[in-house]
């Protein structure tokens, strides 16, 4: 609860959250994150933006990512900004998510 | 259909409510016409935010309320304008929304888009599921002559290649017509579908069987440019917010964190208790408007749909599958034509980009052209919903024995309390009626 007057009835956790979509996960990574390109980035703009927060920064400065939960939506390469950082491709036809109620 | 093995009249990418109105619009000319999707069904990859309105299907089926898959028809349009602890309401209902042809209705994407591919596979086109298209085929003039796909041996060849492949539309990319990103243009919205009773919904949203709400909301995501919104669905409720992308990298908040504030908004919490989350969800908008629309066409290429930037985001209109159908309809018509004719260069498609700007489609976002930026304005954002929220608990706020405050007075203190200036105030008054006169 945040404030006594706030209804917070569902407060879920991520891992909940993510476990209502169903995901076909392929074998190949549709998106591959350079590390070493965001080890020069300061803005990190993809780890608090993704929907289904799947970028880490790492111990090393680098940023860790998974592919497997991914909306294919498109926000981490289009607010990243570091040219190179991110090769965005989709699945392969079939994988990936499939929404049955968006 | 005169169809050579490989070879098509066309081919569109992408099963939305585009791609399958180009592909029925280019099968009912009677042009061989292949329509490929990437996810495992047609909607499978597809997020929208509420209604779709029904219109634009006249020309698809003449009865089309009698077979769509339909969630609820709405029948009740909210604005409402929110602070931490205050709610503004703008609530319309009619009942001339609730019969034939309708108004709006809310569906599941799923649904609604496998609904519309069987359409036009029933006028002759061949849908692919599961298929990406991972480039353009060209010449060596650098005409599009097909896509290439992820299926073995998967090169299709096609005279016109409609890219209906959404707001990441890579084939638009690859041919030059978009930006390889563009966060100023996009936003994200994210949204939950929570399951209730049906009986519990109508109950709770004063609607009788089968009707529907529709909620669009302001002020609700942290001064990050956006908004908010709720719908009706038969057993489910959907809610969600929309995130200027710039906006939401720049505030370094997480989507789910501001979804989760909006839920337990106490104005939007009661609607909402006891129910379950069925599905999360996420997806990139276009809206950029008339403004930052792409070329439509190249030689062998035509974009329709999310991929042409063509979701109207103007506040008082949230409209977007519409867009989509009517654009998709006019590029299969365009192509057919083009087929027909033998002339598929980028003049001879051209006739595309004449025909959406005499209908709605593009008349709509040319008239509110100025929409995007005024909703998107940092007044409108961050401060009017918080000054006409205070200006109205001001008028209704009974503080006797203090004698009413006249509400000329009560619009100056709420103005001075949010740091807007009345001539700020009539200069947007004037802006709004220029946008939406």
């Amino acid at each position: 609860m945040s404030s006594p007057t706030v209804d917070r009835w569902d407060d879920l956790s991520f891992e909940e959250r993510m476990a209502t979509v169903d995901f076909r996960v392929g074998e190949r990574p549709h998106i591959v994150v350079d590390a070493e390109v965001c080890r020069s980035c300061t803005t990190r703009a993809c780890v608090t933006a993704c929907p289904a927060d799947l970028f880490s920064p790492t111990a090393d400065g680098g940023i860790l990512f998974n592919y497997e939960q991914c909306f294919e939506c498109g926000t981490c390469y289009m607010v990243c900004n570091r040219e190179g950082a991110i090769s965005w491709t989709y699945p392969d036809g079939g994988y990936g998510v499939v929404f049955r109620h968006g | 259909m005169a169809e050579t093995p490989g070879r098509f009249d066309a081919v569109v990418v992408g099963a939305g409510p585009a791609g399958s109105a180009a592909a029925l619009a280019l099968a009912r000319a009677g042009r061989s016409v292949v329509l490929l999707e990437r996810g495992p069904f047609p909607g499978s990859k597809n997020v929208y935010g509420g209604v779709v309105y029904g219109r634009v299907l006249d020309e698809i089926a003449p009865r089309w309320w009698e077979e769509v898959p339909v969630q609820r028809w709405v029948v009740r349009r909210s604005t409402m304008l929110l602070t931490g602890t205050q709610a503004l309401s703008v609530d319309f209902h009619t009942e001339a929304w609730a019969a034939p042809p309708y108004n709006g209705m809310t569906v599941y994407r799923a649904d609604f888009d496998a609904w519309l591919a069987g359409k036009a596979v029933d006028a002759g086109a061949r849908l692919v599921t599961a298929t990406v298209a991972t480039g353009l085929l060209r010449d060596r003039a650098g005409r599009v002559v097909g896509v290439r796909t992820d299926r073995p041996d998967g090169d299709l060849h096609a005279q016109v290649v409609i890219a209906c492949d959404g707001v990441n539309s890579f084939l638009a990319k690859e041919a030059g017509l978009l930006p390889r990103a563009d966060a100023a243009h996009h936003t994200l919205g994210v949204k939950e579908v929570l399951a209730l009773p049906r009986e519990v919904i109508e109950e709770r949203f004063g609607l009788r069987a089968g009707q529907g709400l529709d909620i669009e909301m302001l002020g609700c995501t942290r001064g990050i440019p956006g908004g908010g919104f709720l719908y009706t669905n038969a057993d489910t409720v959907s809610v969600g917010v929309i995130l200027d992308l710039t906006g939401l990298a720049a505030a370094a908040v997480r989507p789910e964190e501001l979804l989760a504030d909006l839920k337990a908004h106490p104005a939007v919490a009661p609607y909402l208790r006891g129910a379950t989350v069925k599905e999360y969800s996420a997806h990139l908008i276009p809206e950029g408007g008339y403004d930052a629309m792409p070329r439509l066409h190249h030689d062998g290429l035509l974009i329709a749909g999310d991929a042409a930037g063509m979701t109207l985001a103007a506040g008082i209109w949230v409209e977007g599958v519409n867009f989509a159908i009517g654009s998709g309809l006019a590029a299969g018509r365009a192509a057919a034509v083009a087929v027909a004719d033998g002339d598929v260069s980028r003049r001879s498609l051209a006739a595309y980009r004449r025909e959406v700007e005499r209908s709605f489609v593009l008349a709509d976002h040319k008239r509110l052209r100025g929409a995007p930026r005024l909703l998107l304005s940092e007044r409108l954002q961050r401060h009017y919903p918080a000054l006409a929220c205070d200006l109205a608990e001001g008028v209704f706020t009974v503080d006797n024995p203090t004698p009413k405050p006249g509400i000329w007075r009560l619009l100056r203190r709420a103005a001075a309390r949010h740091g807007v200036r009345l001539r700020h105030l009539a200069a947007d008054a004037v802006r709004f009626a220029r946008v939406y006169g």
